[in-house]
């Protein structure tokens, strides 16, 4: 038993402090204001105070910090992308991800399992070879392998699943992870706080004030700050903020479903991902198998779930594990996918001075909190973008630059 | 221990079932669940529970003791206090590791103190060290096991329709089923019980009059014939339009209904104090449930715990059948006094008010209860004062309050609020459509229940159009049914508030101390209500320890979001049968005969090639396109997306999404055609014809039918152009026939006249072809001459017969989908998909002469005008290996490396028999472009291919092939 715990059992009084300060008030001025209290926002308010010394920071929650597509995500880390920009950004998150739960003091559960992307056609498995060609040339870990070697790592699989979609090979990418997501949040959440960020939850913002161009405050349930510098990073909401400054993006919003099931004593080891089956697996350190699948086709701002999600889910689950048939579901949820037309995200400056965007995360939000509160950090520091992200920038719309993750992102969460 | 005969019960003695439980044999009753067998037979300890391995038994009979879920052969997790006994179940406690007697697991409880909530964030996380502490908490975590072998359960799903959908059967969901049915409304009502009732069945408070009236009440519901009575079947969720799955064990049937009245009740709530986990501690309801529905003594001497006239009722049906009532514990110091409360008193029970239990004692082994320690009911938060009493009982019965099952009406998007003189949140605003009574609308008292039923009745049936909504007061409760702080702090703890998930009192003061303060947080940090019951029997507790430990009222509070579903449902149930369409062309069976190799392309299978004795697949493949290009081949292309556009306007729909013109198209020709999205990116071609002014026939790829119909469609509905768009691609069989000979064995079956000049290239004609009624098409994807003809779908194999049988004399040779790629491929001609991606437009893929910019609008178009202008990034060329080369050739989507950086792909390579060589298409970086330019393709392996960038089309460049010459 790590010597830790002991200090639990000898302690009189829970011997563990507040994560988050609590503040009975907004300060009048703040140098960054931060809007979003989920892992990016508060992973951006944490490097802020850890590489650039800003702590007069706050981060403002309309709810409760984490409750977004943080909280709701299907907790995949990998990155294994398609265009040098993103292979060498989500790889750098992967670095940073091994790191964390030392950094916070906090156990988030980051389990490296294996990513595997099963392939069912042809055509899929061209494109896994051209995943795996790119990620070789920037030295990430990715390989296309057999049939075999999938039924190697997941036994139980039906590698003809059902008889119709036959698996001809996968794309498969070791260092694929998964975290506790909540926790993420916390960590972050745990070490900006540290730094002197404040985190203001149940706090809403209702309007920001531009003058000439420039950001000079935000107006909140709350009351009004001063501030130079916003960060918008609210995912699904994005298009609410955006309205407030007067910036168009091509963001459209879809949702994105998953569900889980009961507790089960855990039989699967990798992550399992079918663009054919629209399936995304993994088993949760809770026994609890959590599942996801493709994007709602239809743009709805909404959380509400939908009955044939998870008949069709259950459906094509079964085809690949038709033993789980006695295996209820337990809970679905949803959450809203801020899309961008190249399925990559935007990041950096905007039209409007002192207004930071982080955005169009889509599905592959949560993989990137870290870097993403990294690079956003340096961005917002030095009002200069950070060189990992000029791929993702707004102005890339206008100027017909895509980053084109498209051919990679199908279901790959 | 079985009770005698009671009327009304469930179970048929006449029936007696074997069984067996941890290895022990056991016998019950059909209409037993597992449980009322188990605790029939004494079996004391059910299961244990998930953190700790403490021994646990029945708490509520309810669908939500997650504690004694059992494996059951190949079922994990199924539900021992709901689940009907049946003969012959080999069950087994889950989690346990040695049995649940033997359960090693079984002191981790004596280190609680070491894993206080969240313990598991605070460390286990050393790098080296965290893979070997994920492997610990995998053995120990989840409860049941899957077993590998379980097949694929298939199910047939059911669809209903209703006026009227009642959810919960209990005496106000009678009551609102009677009255909507009344009123006019088809009435389904659905309760989850084997039996309809409800608490009417089993709360009587041993009172007969009150089972009277049930019986009554349950009579006319089911002599009623515009009622329907589902029983052992519960509504799983609540979807958008009132569309509702039902449950019923073996079907999943998807409801929907004008109207849905929830009379879904509520889950009566635990107390909390030290060891109120114990076996022998149970919920009131649970106690009486054994009772009336199973005949099951629970215990022998009893004290029951109560805060409401629910308990002293409780006490009375205990007392009825032959328990020991040691003492009526109410937690209120000044009850109002009720009818039960002074029958209580007149039989000579004690009653002791201002009093809570501050401990139970455990018997041995902590299985069972020895006794209870009472002591003055404390402020909120204090501990018990030192005056103490014990109690001797073996059995402790919990009635202290209620919390509504509003899962379902949360869904359906209702806003409830706290009802401080209810001490339970209430439904406060209904959506359209949904109405809410009984005790999940704050209704308690039975007659009141039945009355508030009566009103959510007529008020459903009016919603759905029959009759007026009656106005009926319903009283105001008399008492709360609810404590508003059933919980009694112990310096041992071991106080449970989340019975699935151990949680203890202690555990959200320290999850609160550590900034988990809002109910949401505080869920995901202790994950209070996250176990399999989801939160039924804790939530309220929770919220009720968190108001208080940040000085906030419940409705400040509030609740978390209560998800689908509201019991957990088999995957087998939600797949259903599994349905994968699969399409096939008319000329399925033509295929199979000739020895097919079936791929898949997507919803379709099509002939890979066709299989030739003694040859291997990539022989077959070459002769395949040898035959076509030096004789005749024939091809199944019915796969084809086939639409048609009619009316006035349906030059400009096809102006608008296509990047070429077909304004000027004249009648009876042909053109290519191909579609962008708004970036500019393309996403599908095929082959436009005109029939008439207004009158189009269009094809789009395999794969992109039934999208391009959808967004077709979706684009004419916004721009609302004269015309309609239909989808043909099922109702037309359709063949390519190509090759040297084609015109003269299609001429043996035609009167059209073939010539040049009456049927020129990429012309369309109409007639018939062996009788049947065609359209032929001249087109050229594989670069030889060659006719399209589509027929109705339904002589596709007559014309294939035919001709078969004309083309057999020129050695006619069906070819698969492998030969087609390949000969076009020799011709230059891209495949959409295979040749693009997700951002490749027209001009990166030498489609500049179809990209028709001085149109006044095509989707796509401001987006390549932006693009136009940039300099390119990359192109599609042809490539060619060297003639002589020997090695591993490169294959789709290997890179094209310059100068160590990635500059493209191979999107395409095959050996062409026609050419003998390796040819190729691949992405270069535009300076590559140049005929003869060599370009390095780097293998898997690491390895260098060199090839020379080639002019297309590498066959017939000057297409004297498939066009006459000029």
């Amino acid at each position: 038993m790590p010597w830790r715990l002991l200090r639990f059992a000898t302690a009189k009084q829970h011997p563990e402090p507040r994560m988050f300060t609590a503040h009975a008030e907004l300060k009048k001025s703040y140098d960054v204001v931060i809007i979003g209290g989920g892992g990016h926002g508060l992973s951006a308010a944490y490097y802020l105070g850890r590489d650039h010394g800003i702590t007069n920071v706050a981060v403002l929650e309309k709810g409760y910090i984490g409750g977004g597509n943080t909280g709701r995500n299907t907790t995949i880390i990998r990155s294994n992308y398609l265009t040098p920009e993103g292979v060498k950004f989500y790889d750098e998150s992967v670095r940073l991800w091994q790191d964390l739960s030392t950094e916070f003091d906090l156990n988030l559960f980051y389990a490296n399992r294996g990513h595997f992307t099963l392939a069912h056609t042809d055509s899929a498995l061209r494109t896994m070879r051209w995943r795996a060609e790119v990620n070789k040339h920037y030295g990430v870990d990715s390989e296309v392998v057999g049939p075999d070697f999938v039924k190697q790592a997941a036994p139980m699989i039906d590698l003809s699943c059902g008889g119709h979609a036959p698996i001809l090979g996968a794309l498969y990418h070791a260092p694929g992870s998964v975290a506790r997501h909540d926790a993420v949040a916390w960590g972050y959440g745990k070490g900006a706080d540290l730094r002197g960020a404040e985190i203001h939850q149940q706090t809403e913002v209702l309007g920001i004030v531009v003058k000439g161009g420039k950001v000079c405050g935000v107006q909140t349930s709350r009351g009004f700050i001063e501030t130079n510098k916003v960060l918008c990073a609210v995912a699904g909401f994005t298009p609410r903020i955006l309205e407030m400054v007067d910036i168009k993006t091509p963001l459209y919003i879809h949702p994105l479903q998953a569900m889980v099931s009961e507790p089960i004593k855990p039989w699967l080891d990798p992550i399992l991902v079918s663009g054919s089956l629209h399936i995304y697996i993994s088993q949760s350190a809770r026994g609890e198998l959590v599942m996801g699948a493709s994007l709602d086709p239809y743009e709805v701002q909404s959380t509400r779930s939908t009955l044939d999600f998870v008949e069709g889910l259950s459906a094509h689950m079964l085809d690949m594990f038709p033993f789980l048939s006695h295996v209820k579901v337990m809970r679905q949820w949803a959450g809203m996918a801020d899309m961008t037309p190249d399925f990559a995200p935007i990041m950096g400056k905007t039209p409007v001075e002192g207004f930071y965007l982080d955005a169009g995360w889509g599905t592959w939000g949560f993989k990137a909190t870290p870097v993403c509160g990294k690079t956003m950090a340096h961005t917002v520091a030095t009002d200069t973008p950070h060189p990992l992200i000029h791929g993702f920038s707004l102005d890339r719309f206008r100027n017909y630059a895509l980053t084109g993750e498209k051919g990679a992102a199908s279901v790959g969460h | 221990m079985r009770l005698p005969p009671i009327s009304g019960e469930w179970i048929d003695r006449a029936t007696t079932l074997s069984f067996s439980f941890e290895g022990k044999s056991y016998e019950g009753h059909a209409g037993d669940s597992i449980s009322s067998a188990l605790l029939a037979a004494d079996a004391g300890m059910l299961g244990r529970s998930f953190k700790y391995h403490r021994p646990r038994s029945v708490l509520s009979m309810a669908n939500h003791d997650v504690n004694t879920v059992c494996q059951w052969g190949e079922r994990p997790n199924v539900r021992a206090d709901v689940t009907p006994l049946q003969a012959g179940m080999a069950l087994t406690a889950v989690n346990t590791f040695g049995g649940l007697a033997a359960d090693k697991a079984r002191h981790l409880g004596k280190f609680a103190r070491f894993m206080p909530v969240g313990f598991y964030y605070k460390s286990f996380y050393s790098k080296k060290l965290f893979p070997m502490w994920e492997r610990m908490f995998r053995t120990l975590t989840g409860l049941g096991k899957v077993d590998f072998a379980t097949p694929h359960l298939r199910t047939a799903k059911r669809y209903d329709f209703c006026d009227v959908l009642v959810i919960g059967a209990g005496p106000s969901g009678l009551s609102a089923a009677l009255a909507a049915a009344e009123q006019g409304a088809e009435v389904v009502i659905v309760d989850e019980n084997a039996r309809a009732g409800g608490s009417a069945g089993y709360a009587l408070g041993a009172e007969a009059a009150r089972a009277a009236q049930h019986a009554e009440q349950l009579a006319a519901v089911e002599a009623h014939p515009a009622i329907r009575l589902l029983t052992g079947t519960y509504a799983a969720g609540y979807y958008t339009d009132h569309w509702i799955p039902l449950v019923d064990g073996d079907v999943l049937t998807k409801m929907r209904a004008r109207s849905v009245v929830v009379a879904s009740g509520a889950y009566e709530q635990p107390a909390v104090f030290h060891n109120n986990d114990l076996p022998g501690v149970m919920l009131a309801s649970a106690a009486q449930r054994l009772i009336y529905r199973y005949a099951v003594r629970p215990m022998q001497k009893a004290v029951v715990l109560v805060a409401n006239q629910d308990g002293y009722r409780a006490a009375l049906d205990l007392a009825a059948h032959g328990i020991e009532v040691v003492a009526v514990v109410d937690l209120r110091p000044e009850p109002a006094a009720g009818e039960a409360e002074q029958a209580v008193k007149a039989k000579g029970i004690r009653v002791l008010t201002g009093h809570c239990i501050v401990e139970a004692l455990p018997g041995s082994h902590g299985q069972s209860v020895a006794g209870a320690v009472v002591a003055k009911t404390p402020q909120p938060g204090e501990m018990p004062g030192s005056e103490r009493e014990t109690l001797v009982c073996d059995g402790i019965v919990m009635s202290v309050g209620w919390a509504p099952a509003a899962n379902l009406l949360y869904q359906a998007g209702t806003r409830m609020r706290y009802e401080k003189a209810l001490e339970q949140f209430v439904p406060d605003t209904l959506p359209a459509g949904v109405f809410a009574c009984g005790r999940v609308n704050g209704v308690h008292t039975l007659a009141s229940r039945r009355l508030d039923g009566q009103r959510a009745g007529s008020a459903a049936a009016a919603n759905a159009g029959f009759g007026a909504a009656q106005a009926i007061a319903v009283p105001a409760e008399t008492e709360s049914p609810s404590h508003p702080w059933p919980i009694v702090s112990h310096p041992k703890g071991k106080n449970f508030v989340d019975f699935d998930e151990d949680l203890q009192l202690q555990d959200f003061q320290n999850a609160v101390q550590e900034g988990f303060d809002n109910i949401e947080l505080l869920k995901r940090f202790s994950t209070v209500g996250m176990g399999p019951s989801q939160g039924k029997h804790s939530n309220m507790n929770a919220l009720r320890i968190l108001a208080r430990l940040v000085g906030k009222e419940p409705q400040q509070v509030g609740t978390t979001t209560a998800r689908p579903f509201f019991h957990p449902v088999p995957m087998a149930l939600l797949g259903g049968r599994g349905f994968n369409p699969e399409r096939q062309t008319p000329l399925q069976s033509r295929h199979d005969a000739l020895g097919a190799q079936w791929m898949p392309a997507g919803v379709w299978q099509r002939p890979e090639y066709y299989r030739v004795a003694n040859q291997d697949r990539l022989s077959c493949i070459r002769s395949e396109v040898t035959a076509v290009r030096q004789g005749l081949g024939i091809i199944d292309v019915g796969t084809l997306g086939k639409l048609e556009v009619i009316g006035p306007q349906a030059a400009e729909f096809l102006e608008r999404v296509y990047i070429s013109k077909y304004a000027g198209l004249k009648v009876g020709m042909t053109r290519y055609a191909v579609m962008c999205d708004e970036s500019g990116v393309v996403i599908d071609d095929g082959v436009v014809a005109r029939l008439a002014e207004d009158h189009f026939y269009f094809t789009t790829t395999t794969s992109g039918a039934a999208t391009i119909y959808r967004e077709l469609s979706r684009l004419n509905t916004l721009w609302q152009l004269d015309c309609g768009i239909v989808n043909h691609t099922g109702a037309f069989a359709a063949v390519n026939l190509a090759g040297p000979k084609s015109r003269e064995v299609l001429g043996k079956l035609t009167k059209l006249d073939l010539s040049s000049t009456a049927f020129p290239y990429l012309a369309l004609r109409e007639g018939t072809v062996a009788g049947i009624p065609a359209r032929l098409m001249r087109v050229g994807f594989v670069g030889e001459w060659g006719y399209e003809i589509h027929v109705p779908a339904n002589q596709g194999a007559a014309l294939w017969d035919a001709l078969m049988a004309a083309g057999q004399p020129a050695g006619i040779r069906p070819f698969g989908v492998e030969a087609q790629r390949l000969l076009r491929l020799e011709k230059g001609h891209i495949i959409i998909g295979q040749d693009t991606d997700g951002l490749s437009n027209p001009y990166d893929v030498g489609l500049d002469w179809a990209t028709k910019m001085d149109k006044p609008f095509f989707v796509g178009k401001r987006s390549l005008q932006v693009i136009e202008r940039q300099p390119r990034k990359q192109q599609l060329v042809g490539f060619v290996l060297g003639e002589r080369f020997t090695g591993q050739a490169p294959q789709e989507c290997h890179l094209v490396i310059e100068n160590g950086e990635i500059a493209g792909r191979v999107t395409s390579i095959a050996w062409s028999p026609t050419l003998g060589r390796h040819i190729g298409l691949a992405f270069v970086r535009p300076s590559q472009a140049a005929p003869g330019t060599s370009i390095a393709i780097r293998l898997s392996d690491g390895s260098t291919v060199q090839a020379s960038v080639a002019r297309l089309p590498f066959y017939d460049p000057d297409n004297l092939k498939q066009k006459e010459a000029a």
